[in-house]
């Protein structure tokens, strides 16, 4: 009989292995979905985990995706401290890339300065905004941020398609449903050059950097990591719940929109409505991987990204099809979130001692 | 007339998804189970029910299969959080994710293909009678069992003994293992229920009411189904009202668009998530009665003391 | 003895991680006896009836049930013997009505067609009155008792197995359930009634076995007994109660004025306008049932909820309005009911539960940064002060017993030199030797010029320690009165809602209905 006893202290020891061991299962689990599938399991697997790191252009390529869901995901980490589920990153993203999108068309040809900083500042209030209605929603109606998150963010990705077919389409264009082209001045500086790794990048680094300050020596952090655990312990702490789910959802809000603007104004170049492609949802996978922590989170956006440029060139070249990526992810969090267990608890095998005879109590029960 | 009976048949159809995941992701709740990985059960179901209808060429053995395909879902969403005691949100926006992903992959060979519709059942005589019966008496055999469905659940929780148990798992976890009742058992049977449920509603869509199938179909029909059980306050009733209502919205916009009212069709398919807000608003600004309503137990870790 | 015991049990043990709960324990118990199972928390006393009832099973040992070998594997097995038992925490379900609750505390097929009217039957024929169809949660504690008992009634029970049942009952309420149990022995079926309360059990038993850490210290009968000797063998040292002084009384440092609040929670209680003031060097106790709006009051007097913002007044400053780091601040510290969870958040290391209530008063936070240094020192501080017994700071709050996290958390709030401190339960699960302790630590801190207020319902501890008394019941606050003018049966009518100011009339209708439930 296996019976699963509490530790005193959760092990910080396997608090970082157990990440490790669950991508370690995910990758057995994928050779027996690859050979199920009738593909080459040992040649996808490798397509997937190793090729992109023996290639330069594609480490840079990684760093074009762990952008945004480094950024993200940190704004997220916040949040699931503190038990405030912030599902909609994606509709966060989708109209902080909108915003400032919107102001770099509005100011086309202008040159200065000012104006990409101008671009983060309402890409960042845009996703603020749009994690505003949750926010006010959970703190004066109690209406459950997770689902109203989440119906904002299909609120959001067709907003973005209404506006791109309407007053943000490329005047010039022959009428596809796309903005213009953003102004170089408009556009993010590249970090390397000849790829599209950008200096968002550097800004992900920076927010990690702060995060991390944060977490462990700044009474907020401290109490987002108490409201999570107890919110009574929170009260009594006198720290004010409406205040924490505000300021997490605004973190999480403004980072999730820096991120959709740092997109459109870096990798894409203009607004599309293909542009959320689903870093929101992928980023909650990399909070989780990086067990809510700055310096786990980078090390897995880029678990990530490997995954999605792994499962695009696996594409390619195996035809194999996107969806891979996802099941992976999945099979990432599950089996993550499975052997979290051995953190927390103590696994005992016991064998059953028991004096009496069992048939007794049948016998007589009856 | 001809077209109003149309237009009113399809709104009664519309919710029936919605109808199916929300009675299932009741009886879950009910036990004191988030389980937040509706839409991939959904999704999965839909895949499952469409794969094997179009091999099989029976629409059956795909119903039967979408509800195992949603079954087995629920069923490592149970082994994660109520044996390895995961945390409920986390492992069902992973089981989401992963059934899209799941999903998308499965049905890469199926795109474009498209299944028989399931017959419809004509009531002797009564499918004869004018304007009403086209609308109550003339569906297929689904929609009946979803009325049936949401009738049992009522039945089964306010009237059997299983039904108390379950709620009384749902309401003090702790109580109901020092009387002796197995509460992850319990937790385990209504989660398996509530995925083969969802796995139905998925199949309804991509085998009955589109039918065919495409990457991402439900497109959020799993959340608005949770957000129907908040709605509804967990009563099963009221769930089909909920339903109803976010289903009467989904037909009026596309109706909308088609007699040409003058809004971008994006406005209009903004709708169903709009109300769907609005209404999780309106039901839940009173704590209190939230609070009276909901299982005391719900999404709470339950670890057996031995 | 063998041949008459009802339940006999031969060297059960049962062992948990790190801890040895029952080592080696027998005794058995007479059929129609009223058996104590007397010890202090932690003795042992909960695991052993859980092993009797199936909720758990021996490591090692047997037990013999009316002569046959005894091993219930389930809840359901042990009802099936006929054997019943009444939780110490209820296993009720708030949101179901009371027949839903016996049902389910029934085996299935014990449940026969009419409920409802076996409820009221059997409820009527032993005093205990019930409505089946009312939601447990709207129910008075008493009240959710009978349900309890009712429950195991309804099934015949051989044996009934009470875990401190009294613990929340008022003494009007504890008269009423001897009566009950008096009658049960008198039909025959054996009460196996665990407890700590020496006066009661001198009263209602007729046989004591004594646990003291695991192991059978002592069987006796209690009536022949002292409660001196009772606690002697309970305890195993001899105690030294704190000496009362008069106290030395300043200014007014905490005053309440026409404090109501309205109770968030649909069970919970309404405060009523409370008024009461506690001055430097007092101690002011106050006495109530379970669930009268002690927690409330509390919530209120930290700051946990915002009130009239002069409803409250620390050293002349209203802070109604203020939160408990403003108030603690002005000097307010706090200890709250439950430990766990609201006190101490449990897996949070003790450094950093020190952060929660003392970041203000020890300087751990400077504008918004946290000096982790200063925590770590004052946990060890805290934790070598009050003997808390940890392996180390590092550990977690839920690592602690019961006893030593009370410790800690008293020792956290002690060590910021409150001016003034609101403490519930204050030795709520420490041993008797620490529980002497912490009333020291309260007295000399009131001493030294601190306002202390009790909320507790260990009315001994209350009168060991406060200089004046008061009591709560349904959310209103009787008078303050020195301690020691007012009598035991003063004390259990305030308790049971009847208020002194209220007029002989209502104190005198409610006496009676109490009396009559009694005679019944």
């Amino acid at each position: 009989m296996i019976r699963l006893e509490p530790r005193n202290e959760v092990s910080k020891g396997l608090l970082y292995v157990t990440p490790v061991i669950a991508i370690g299962v995910t990758i057995l689990a994928g050779v027996v979905m690859f050979a199920v599938l009738g593909k080459d399991p040992i040649r996808a697997i490798s397509i997937i985990f190793l090729e992109p790191l023996t290639d330069s252009f594609a480490i840079s390529e990684m760093i074009v995706k762990a952008t945004p869901l480094i950024l993200i995901a940190i704004g997220l980490s916040f949040g699931f401290r503190a038990g405030v589920w912030n599902i909609g990153a994606e509709g966060q993203f989708t109209v902080g890339a909108l915003s400032g999108g919107a102001v770099a068309l509005a100011l086309y040809e202008v040159e200065g300065f000012w104006v990409l900083p101008l671009m983060c500042l309402a890409g960042a209030l845009g996703g603020m905004a749009w994690a505003a209605i949750p926010a006010f929603l959970r703190t004066r109606f109690n209406a459950n941020e997770i689902l109203v998150s989440l119906m904002l963010t299909y609120v959001a990705v067709l907003l973005l398609s209404v506006l791109v077919y309407g007053p943000l389409k490329d005047p010039e264009g022959l009428n596809f449903p796309e903005s213009r082209m953003f102004h170089p001045a408009a556009t993010l500086p590249i970090l390397i050059e000849e790829t599209r790794a950008h200096v968002g990048f550097l800004v992900a680094l920076a927010v990690a950097a702060v995060a991390w300050v944060v977490l462990g020596r700044h009474i907020f952090g401290y109490q987002v990591k108490v409201m999570g655990q107890s919110p009574r312990a929170a009260g009594f702490g006198g720290f004010v719940e409406k205040r924490v789910v505000w300021m997490c959802l605004m973190i999480s809000g403004g980072l999730a929109g820096l991120a959709g603007l740092f997109e459109a104004a870096g990798p894409v170049g203009q607004l599309v409505p293909a542009l959320p492609v689903g870093y929101g949802f992928t980023a909650i996978i990399v909070t989780f991987l990086g067990r809510l922590n700055p310096i786990g989170i980078l090390l897995a956006g880029f678990v990530m990204a490997l995954t999605y440029i792994g499962g695009e060139t696996a594409q390619i070249e195996m035809n194999l099809p996107s969806a891979v990526t996802g099941v992976f992810q999945g099979m990432f969090l599950f089996s993550l979130l499975g052997f979290d267990v051995l953190a927390r608890y103590r696994i005992r095998m016991f064998r059953t001692a028991r004096t009496a005879p069992l048939a007794v109590q049948t016998a007589v029960g009856e | 007339m001809e077209l109003a009976v149309l237009i009113l048949q399809g709104i009664i159809v519309a919710p029936i998804p919605l109808v199916f995941a929300a009675i299932g992701e009741l009886v879950v709740e009910r036990s004191g189970v988030l389980n937040l990985g509706l839409e991939g059960m959904m999704i999965l179901g839909a895949i499952a029910g469409f794969s094997v209808a179009l091999d099989s060429g029976s629409l059956v053995a795909g119903i039967a299969a979408a509800a195992l395909a949603g079954a087995i879902a629920a069923g490592i969403f149970g082994i994660l959080t109520q044996v390895l005691l995961s945390n409920q949100v986390a492992t069902g926006l992973a089981l989401t994710i992963f059934g899209l992903g799941l999903a998308a992959l499965w049905g890469q060979g199926y795109s474009g293909e498209s299944t028989a519709p399931l017959a419809k059942i004509h009531i002797f005589l009564l499918s004869d009678i004018p304007i009403a019966g086209p609308l109550l008496f003339a569906h297929d055999p689904l929609v009946y069992l979803a009325f049936a469905l949401v009738a049992g659940v009522a039945w089964f929780l306010s009237k059997t003994r299983a039904g108390l148990i379950l709620r009384a798992v749902g309401e003090n976890h702790d109580a109901a293992h020092a009387i002796g009742y197995n509460v992850v058992a319990v937790r385990m049977a209504a989660l398996l229920f509530g995925g083969a449920c969802a796995g139905v509603g998925g199949a309804y869509l991509s085998t009955v009411q589109t039918p065919f199938w495409v990457e991402n179909m439900t497109a959020g029909r799993g959340w608005i189904a949770l957000a129907i059980v908040v709605f509804a306050s967990w009563r099963p009733g009221r769930v089909l009202v909920g339903a109803y209502l976010f289903g009467g919205v989904t037909v009026a916009q596309l109706h909308a668009q088609g007699f040409g009212i003058d809004i971008d069709a994006q406005y209009l398919s903004m709708l169903p998530y709009l109300v769907t807000i609005l209404v999780l608003v309106l039901i839940s600004h009173n704590k209190a009665r939230v609070s009276l309503n909901a299982p005391a137990c719900l999404a709470k870790p339950f670890f057996a003391p031995s | 003895m063998t041949g008459t015991a009802l339940l006999q049990l031969s060297g059960i043990t049962k062992r948990f991680p790190g801890v040895l709960a029952n080592d080696n324990i027998s005794f058995s118990v007479a059929p129609g006896a009223v058996h104590a199972l007397l010890g202090e928390n932690g003795a042992g006393k909960s695991t052993l009836v859980k092993m009797i009832y199936g909720v758990m099973q021996p490591d090692q040992g047997e037990m013999h049930f009316d002569g046959a070998p005894y091993a219930p594997a389930r809840p359901s097995a042990a009802r099936a013997r006929g054997v019943g038992m009444v939780f110490q925490h209820f296993s009720l379900f708030e949101a179901l009505s009371v027949a839903e609750n016996v049902a389910l505390g029934m085996n299935k097929d014990a449940i026969g067609k009419d409920l409802n009217r076996l409820i009221i039957e059997v409820s009527e024929s032993y005093g205990l009155s019930l409505d089946p169809a009312r939601f447990v949660g709207s129910l008075s504690v008493g009240e959710r008792q009978r349900v309890e008992i009712v429950r195991c009634l309804l099934q015949n029970p051989r044996l009934l197995i009470m875990d401190e049942p009294t613990s929340v009952l008022t003494p009007q309420e504890v008269d009423v359930l001897f009566e009950t149990l008096r009658q049960l022995s008198s039909e025959g079926c054996s009460i196996l009634y665990i407890s700590h309360k020496l006066e009661e059990i001198r009263t209602l038993c007729d046989r004591a076995t004594v646990l003291r850490g695991g192991r059978v210290v002592a069987d006796c009968d209690p009536r022949e007994e002292t409660a001196k000797s009772l606690a002697e063998m309970m305890i195993g040292t001899s105690l030294s109660f704190p000496e009362r002084q008069e106290p030395d009384l300043g200014d007014e440092r905490l005053v309440v004025e026409e404090l109501s609040a309205e109770s968030p929670d649909p069970f919970g209680t309404d405060l009523v306008d409370i008024s009461f003031s506690v001055r430097a060097g007092e101690i002011l106790g106050i006495a109530g049932v379970a669930g009268n709006g002690q927690v409330e009051l509390m919530e209120a007097l930290i700051g946990e909820r915002a009130t009239e913002d002069g409803a409250i007044r620390i050293d002349g400053e209203p802070v109604g309005r203020q939160g408990p780091t403003e108030r603690r601040r002005r000097g307010m510290c706090s200890v709250p009911e439950e430990r766990l969870g609201h006190g101490a958040v449990p897996d949070m290391s003790l450094w950093e539960n020190v952060i929660l209530s003392a970041r203000t008063r020890k300087g751990i936070e400077k504008n918004g940064f946290l000096d982790l240094g200063i925590a770590h020192d004052f946990a060890r501080e805290v934790v070598d002060t009050f003997n808390v017994k940890t392996a180390g700071i590092e550990h977690t709050a839920r690592s602690l017993s019961g006893g030593n996290l009370q410790k800690f958390i008293v020792g956290r709030e002690m060590l910021q030199k409150p001016t003034v401190l609101v403490i519930l339960q204050p030795t709520w699960g420490v041993d008797a030797a620490a529980a002497a302790d912490i009333h020291r630590a309260l007295q000399e801190l009131a001493k030294g010029g601190a306002a202390i207020l009790v909320i507790s319902q260990d009315l001994n501890e209350l009168m060991a320690i406060s200089t004046s008394f008061a009591v709560i019941s349904e959310g209103r606050l009787s008078e303050p009165r020195p301690t020691g003018s007012m009598s035991i049966e003063e004390i259990g009518l305030l308790m049971g809602g009847v208020r002194s100011s209220a007029g002989k009339g209502a104190s005198a209708g409610k006496g009676a209905s109490a009396g009559q439930g009694a005679a019944r």
